[in-house]
């Protein structure tokens, strides 16, 4: 009786581990599929670039605010912002971009002079190939990923600031809440899925497009192919990816 | 073309690096500078300089101790510190600080106990119960002292401090290297940067060991070793006048060279700079004390209280010319908009966590420090009176 029980006690705890280890690899499969994440060797197919065009911007600042919900930049920071130029007659350039232009634009800024060139030049991380943020991040927090966007860790960055020194184009910060740097990620999270940045999506011109530089068909690409388009500090040797058609040699 | 304009991105509304980030290559200037000093003294004999030598080690010790107090005050997460030594990021020229920092700091240490050793055997001598115990945790145990242990610390120290030269020049090098090799900042990115701050890091460590000899002595009543302040007094002039020059050959030849860089640091060194660069760190904090200190060491001076009296303010005047030129470069540099069109502002709050306060009291310390040190091993004799 007793070894009969004891039989029937082994048999039942063996049957239970495999269902459990058989239901288990079901449920992981299952989750497997659930969850979208690219593989290493997927995202290894992708370069993301960006251009801007400046020939349509026209100063909304609607990318501006998308980014800003988007991304929850914190109050007096900017990951993306829009500037705009005003060129008298007398050859005077007058730059300025109120709070980022996230109200968009309103008077002229050059009130006295006759202006001849005016323009507007929105700003973001250029995701450059040869980074020099990524250079000088002492722990490393700064990084590339596979599919090149330049991101930062915000579990590992000490927040020294080192980055925001190296960056040329201002584009970094230190978020003051949280103690790290921050800056645009091309909306990573977005596009993952296949989304347009927050920036694109919202331009009413389509000024902005985002793409994979390593697909030969990709709009982006095919823009390349037939627009003349400039970069922004290209002596710093910091290989910007972020290309701007029609570009005026007063940006800088 | 002209901007008309003041534009500044909108990121730069707040500059990055604050005063903290002034306080620490002037802190580590006196650390390398005192270290060097009492180098002097072991590596090449100078026999004039034994007066300080020990004095100008603790001095490095003290100010080292404290340096990254103003870093870590000002790291957005101070907590993660450790991570620049624990995953460093080796294409940083900011990975190496630990490394280096703590490197220097073993040396100084180590110097220190091997020149205190008799003075420690000493007071474990006359000392028992927990005192005597403690005494002998510091000496490691060996209580040993003969000729030959004598002469054996005494070779390991000129050991040490020939290897500490060059270790206490890249520590200090290497803070003018984090600046001189940011590309983005027109007012930074120059490589004679680190050679810029070794000197003036030895002309404030000179500094601040004349200002601190003369202001003991005079408290105390003390006669002041004459020959060893004179020395002293020399090597300033003669350290001021190299750092003082390499600054301006910087200004003159990026001026010459008449760049687009130039365009916008000239409205920097006329507008935001002018005061605390040309007025005070050039005309003022150099001028002035260069022509003291040339009176003091070329003309045979009489009245020594006087020419003593001309040695003190000046290297209190180019402590602070120092701290200008620190000044003049973290936050001058950060003025400068990336945009190449325009300025921000700075000045430090009074209260702030990163403010005047703060940082006066992060200078303060190592002083109280070196004061504490001195109750116990007595700098300069113990006949105090
Ligand atoms: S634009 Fe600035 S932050 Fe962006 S990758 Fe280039 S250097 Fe880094
Ligand atoms: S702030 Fe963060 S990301 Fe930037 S350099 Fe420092 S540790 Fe790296």
């Amino acid at each position: 009786m007793e070894k009969i029980e004891r039989r029937q006690f082994i048999k039942l705890g063996l049957f239970s581990t495999a269902g459990i280890l058989v239901g288990s690899f079901f449920a992981f499969a299952k989750t497997e599929k659930d969850i979208e994440v690219n593989s290493y060797e997927d995202l290894l197919k992708f370069d993301w670039g960006y251009i801007v065009d400046t020939t349509r911007c026209i100063g909304c600042g609607s990318c501006v605010r998308a980014c800003k919900v988007e991304n929850e930049v914190p109050e007096g920071y900017f990951r993306t912002w829009v500037e705009r130029f005003e060129i008298t007659k007398d050859e005077t350039v007058y730059v300025d971009s109120p709070k980022g232009a996230i109200e968009g634009f309103n008077r002229d800024n050059a009130q006295t002079a006759e202006i001849v060139k005016a323009f507007f030049v929105p700003k973001l991380c250029n995701h450059c190939y040869d980074a020099p943020c990524i250079q000088v991040c002492p722990v490393g927090a700064s990084y590339r990923s596979p599919d090149k966007v330049v991101l930062v860790d915000k579990e590992h960055c000490v927040g020294c600031g080192y980055c925001v020194q190296a960056c040329p184009y201002g584009v970094r910060y230190i978020n003051e809440e949280k103690g790290v740097a921050d800056k645009c990620t091309l909306c990573y999270h977005r596009i993952q899925k296949g989304l347009a940045p927050a920036c694109v999506n919202s331009c009413p011109r389509n000024a902005r497009i985002y793409g994979n530089l390593k697909d030969p068909n990709s709009e982006i690409n095919k823009v390349l192919h037939q627009r003349r388009y400039g970069l922004l500090k290209p002596d710093l040797g910091t290989n910007p990816k972020c290309f701007y058609i029609g570009l005026d040699k007063e940006v800088k | 073309m002209d901007t008309l304009s003041n534009y500044i991105f909108p990121n730069e509304f707040h500059i990055t690096w604050t005063v903290m980030i002034v306080l620490y290559p002037y802190i580590t200037g006196m650390v390398a500078g005192a270290f060097i000093v009492s180098s002097f003294y072991h590596v090449f004999n100078m026999e004039k300089l034994k007066t300080v030598a020990r004095f100008a080690l603790v001095s490095s010790l003290a100010f080292l101790l404290f340096a990254t107090v103003p870093l870590l005050n000002h790291l957005g997460r101070p907590e993660r510190a450790f991570y620049i030594m624990m995953t460093p990021n080796f294409s940083s020229a900011m990975s190496g600080f630990g490394f280096i920092y703590s490197f220097y700091m073993i040396i100084v240490v180590l110097e220190i106990w091997l020149s205190y050793r008799v003075e420690i055997i000493d007071k474990y001598n006359k000392s028992n119960g927990i005192v005597k115990f403690i005494y002998l945790v510091v000496l490691l145990g060996n209580a040993n002292d003969n000729e030959n242990t004598r002469r054996f610390d005494k070779r390991l120290v000129i050991a040490l401090a020939s290897f500490g030269i060059p270790v206490a020049c890249i520590l200090h090098g290497y803070v003018g290297f984090l600046f001189g090799s940011i590309k983005a900042n027109p007012w930074w990115s120059t490589p004679l940067m680190f050679i810029i701050f070794i000197f003036s890091a030895i002309v404030s460590g000179l500094a601040v060991l004349i200002f601190l000899y003369q202001f003991v002595h005079w408290m105390r009543k003390r006669s002041i070793d004459q020959d060893c302040l004179d020395l002293m007094a020399k090597w300033l002039w003669g350290f001021m006048i190299i750092a003082v020059t390499l600054e301006l050959m910087e200004v003159l030849s990026i001026s010459y060279e008449n760049t687009e860089r130039w365009a916008i640091l000239r409205q920097l060194i006329d507008g935001k700079l002018k005061l605390s660069y040309v007025y005070l760190q050039i005309g003022l904090f150099s001028i002035v004390p260069f022509i003291m200190l040339t009176i003091t060491s070329l003309s045979k001076m009489k009245n020594t209280k006087v020419k003593n009296l001309t040695i003190w303010i000046a290297s209190v005047m180019l402590l602070l010319q120092v701290l200008f030129m620190r000044w003049n470069v973290v936050i001058g540099g950060q003025l400068v908009s990336k945009s190449m069109r325009g300025f921000t502002e700075y000045f430090p709050g009074l209260w702030d966590k990163e403010g005047l306060i703060v940082s006066f009291l992060i200078i303060l310390v190592p002083f109280v420090l070196l004061y504490l040190f001195d109750k116990v091993f007595p700098f300069f004799g113990e006949k105090s009176h």
